[in-house]
């Protein structure tokens, strides 16, 4: 198919050198983090995790658990966090929004014909008309990819913006799907429409596709984020999501955003994981920390 | 129920320190010469000290090396050199492959040293330095017995004793550089480190002692410039191999002007790091960081002048001051530190010369507004802007980590300016172009020119300069015949 060039983007995206961006993350992962340090990396790994559940076979009880363990991840440490928010399907939010009152901890909601995408606008906006009524506080959409790698950016810029339009003043993150785009500077392009049609947050990947998130797709969005606020100085946020299991990985996610946005973006209003695993990785380590012994994964709640 | 924590409470994120034990560094509080396969006292009865410049603590002190024990030493390598250039080729090769084996077994010792006694972040000695220095004795390995399929119908034969004179910027690498294609060959060594950074090179001939390295095949000699002096007029030295300053370059080339003894010399550069408007400007400034502030800026092929594009300037010098802030500039047996301390009190009061030179000339200068130790010699990442090519800092070689910062309007005016410097040893071009890669590889006038990356090193590949920046080439196929005759 032709590709279109004649998009209305305010930008042209930069080129990505993809042996570059490898070697800057193998930096990243290099930095050491020690005893206090690490402390505070897990606890705010903690606090920035989207506790996910996105299954056909959910219910109101696998649902109700989550909520718990977002709202107490581990008990018998006393000053953990909360994680940031639940993210489930637009099903599962009134659910989770009363499991969660007045606990601050948000509920994203999936949507947008989420995982694929691919139905029409009606479909997408109704999708999404219907996460908001239930009280949704966050929509994680998906993107176009087929229309994007069609070269139709003009319409994926434009489905964003519509989504954006409906949702507000309600946080909208933006899912590119980067195990689908094929290469870095797609990754470069599609964190640029998504930023200039009104994304609050750039999003990996669903979790549905492999690869999910890495450090290279990651790194690539993070620059995008500054490019946007060095030319308009708003702040954007960043999550990656999918693929983030362990607790050593996290703290090297958080290295990349410190040195690479700065410690402004370090908190669970710019910087956010989605992730299902990792909450219990995080636990054990912050436990590990605290005791200097290793419990096994039996101590720990799964839900 | 756990805290919901909204605000900014938690984003002070400092690295706590991650400092290396010193512990597995093993220095003697003497270290005498080597020579003839033993440690021996010197004739002078001279010793200096070498101090830990991240701390100006005294590590250890080593023997000062005068006429006498250069002549012994060289006699103990043509004495050796009967025997080295004699046996299997394949022989030889064994040796290298066992001395490289053992460096790698000695890496976190080696690493430790080389950043106690030099100053370089252990990061840099553990992960460049001493792996690469294994590196080229395993590459080195592997050529010495097929010399006559490197050179077919040529009968390649070794030369006789080389004398080596390296640098403190790299002193493990260096030495590795030197001896390997050396030794491979089938030449016998007399080496001598510079004389602030003797230890790893004497670590180095422990190691050949216990490697059984037959005796006097490789000698080590320390001492300042009149050591040197004393190798490069040695009459029984068949080779020179040196690499430093421009300024000791031509003293040797003088030196030896009329005798038959070959020399490679690999001095000084003031390369240009050029980005262009469609480059990958994320990564080009990661390069560009990479090429200035890597081992402090001591590097002889340190991106020192860097061009960028004019419809691109605002944005690149605003992604460099960003990413300059994220450096670690501290102790360098700290794993989390990206710049360490400069090498000695002579190049910290060389380069504060030259920061007075840019300011005075007019540049406008920017540095990391980092905390420094209080201890030690230190000189912040710096940036000078608005420089003009007839500026000192943009002609000479500074050797810290100083970077002069121009713009260029076409690849023409860009390429011009580059290639005006007396210097010729290394460039690096930034673009996406891949044709516009090619047309400049062949019109820079450098030994090395990097694309789209910077300070990329391998035994295979060859390095050296032009002009000012010396001749010969050392690693590959290249850095053998140096130490051929045909």
């Amino acid at each position: 198919m032709k590709k279109t060039t004649n998009t209305l983007l305010p930008i042209s995206s930069p080129t990505v050198d993809q042996v570059g961006v490898e070697e800057r993350c193998a930096k990243f992962t290099s930095r050491s983090i020690k005893t206090e340090t690490k402390i505070q990396g897990l606890k705010m790994v903690l606090s920035m995790i989207d506790l996910t559940t996105l299954e056909g076979a959910d219910t109101p009880g696998k649902v109700k658990q989550l909520c718990y363990k977002a709202m107490h991840p581990h008990d018998a440490v006393s000053d953990l966090p909360t994680t940031a928010a639940v993210c489930v399907y637009p099903s599962m939010v009134k659910v989770a929004k009363k499991e969660l009152e007045g606990s601050g901890v948000k509920v994203a909601a999936v949507s947008t014909a989420f995982p694929s995408g691919q139905a029409p606008l009606n479909v997408k906006i109704a999708d999404t008309k219907f996460a908001l009524d239930q009280g949704a506080d966050e929509i994680d959409m998906v993107i176009s990819r087929g229309k994007f790698l069609c070269g139709e950016y003009q319409f994926v810029f434009d489905e964003i913006a519509k989504i954006k339009e409906l949702c507000g003043n309600i946080r909208l993150k933006v899912i590119l799907e980067t195990g689908e785009l094929g290469s870095l500077d797609d990754v470069r392009k599609a964190s640029d429409i998504a930023l200039y049609a009104g994304a609050d947050f750039i999003k990996t990947s669903t979790g549905k596709i492999s690869p999910a998130a890495t450090m290279p797709v990651t790194l690539v969005m993070l620059e995008a984020i500054k490019d946007f606020y060095f030319k308009t100085n708003k702040m954007r946020g960043m999550k990656p999501a999918g693929g983030i299991s362990t607790a050593k990985s996290a703290l090297h996610y958080l290295v990349m955003v410190k040195e690479t946005l700065g410690e402004e973006w370090l908190t669970n209003e710019w910087f956010r994981f989605g992730a299902s695993r990792l909450a219990n990785d995080v636990l054990m380590q912050i436990v590990k920390q605290k005791t200097g012994i290793y419990h096994s994964v039996d101590y720990f709640s799964k839900d | 129920m756990a805290k919901n924590i909204k605000t900014k409470e938690l984003t002070e994120w400092n690295y706590a320190p991650a400092p290396e034990s010193k512990s597995i560094a093993n220095i003697a509080p003497r270290y005498e010469l080597f020579i003839d396969g033993g440690f021996v006292k010197p004739s002078s009865g001279r010793y200096f000290s070498t101090i830990n410049p991240a701390t100006e603590e005294k590590l250890s002190e080593i023997a000062e090396a005068n006429e006498n024990d250069v002549d012994k030493a060289v006699k103990a390598a043509r004495k050796a050199f009967t025997i080295w250039s004699k046996i299997p080729a394949k022989e030889r090769a064994k040796y290298l492959y066992r001395i490289a084996r053992m460096i790698q077994e000695r890496t976190r010792e080696f690493a430790v040293i080389e950043t106690l006694d030099g100053g370089k972040p252990i990061k840099e000695s553990r992960d460049f330095d001493v792996p690469l220095a294994a590196n080229h004795f395993f590459y080195y390995a592997g050529w010495a017995d097929k010399l006559e399929y490197a050179f077919p119908g040529k009968n390649p034969k070794p030369l006789g004793v080389a004398g080596q004179i390296i640098p403190w910027n790299f002193p493990l690498l260096m030495a590795a550089w030197k001896i390997a294609p050396a030794l491979a060959c089938g030449n016998t060594v007399v080496l001598k480190p510079a004389e602030t950074t003797s230890l790893t090179a004497l670590k180095l001939a422990e190691l050949f002692r216990d490697a059984d390295l037959p005796a006097g095949v490789v000698n080590i000699v320390t001492g300042a410039g009149k050591t040197g002096a004393a190798i490069v007029n040695h009459p029984g030295i068949d080779k020179i191999a040196f690499t430093g300053s421009t300024q000791v370059g031509k003293i040797i080339q003088k030196a030896i002007a009329g005798t038959n003894k070959k020399a490679t010399l690999e001095l000084g550069g003031k390369a240009a790091n050029i980005i262009f408007e469609d480059a990958p400007i994320d990564q080009a400034v990661e390069g560009v960081i990479n090429g200035i502030f890597f081992n402090q800026g001591h590097v002889c092929c340190a991106g020192s002048r860097l061009f960028v594009q004019e419809s691109v300037f605002s944005e690149v010098i605003k992604k460099l001051k960003h990413r300059m802030k994220s450096l670690q500039v501290g102790n360098p047996l700290d794993k989390n530190t990206d710049v360490g301390a400069i090498n000695s009190k002579e190049q910290y009061q060389t380069i504060c010369k030259y920061l007075e030179y840019g300011v005075k000339d007019g540049a406008e200068i920017f540095f990391h507004s980092c905390e420094l130790p209080k201890k030690g010699y230190w000189v912040r990442p710096t940036l000078f802007l608005n420089v003009a090519q007839s500026h000192r800092i943009a002609q000479e070689e500074i050797f810290g980590p100083v970077l002069a910062v121009q713009t260029f309007r076409t690849i023409a005016e860009g390429l011009e300016k580059a290639n005006n410097t007396p210097f010729g040893l290394s460039a690096g071009v930034w673009t996406d172009k891949g044709s516009k890669i090619f047309n400049l590889t062949t019109k820079l006038r450098a030994g090395v020119v990097w694309a789209n990356t910077y300070n990329k090193f391998d035994p295979t590949s060859p390095f050296g300069g032009y002009k000012e920046s010396g001749f010969g080439r050392e690693g590959g196929l290249h850095g053998l015949m140096p130490y051929l005759t045909f």
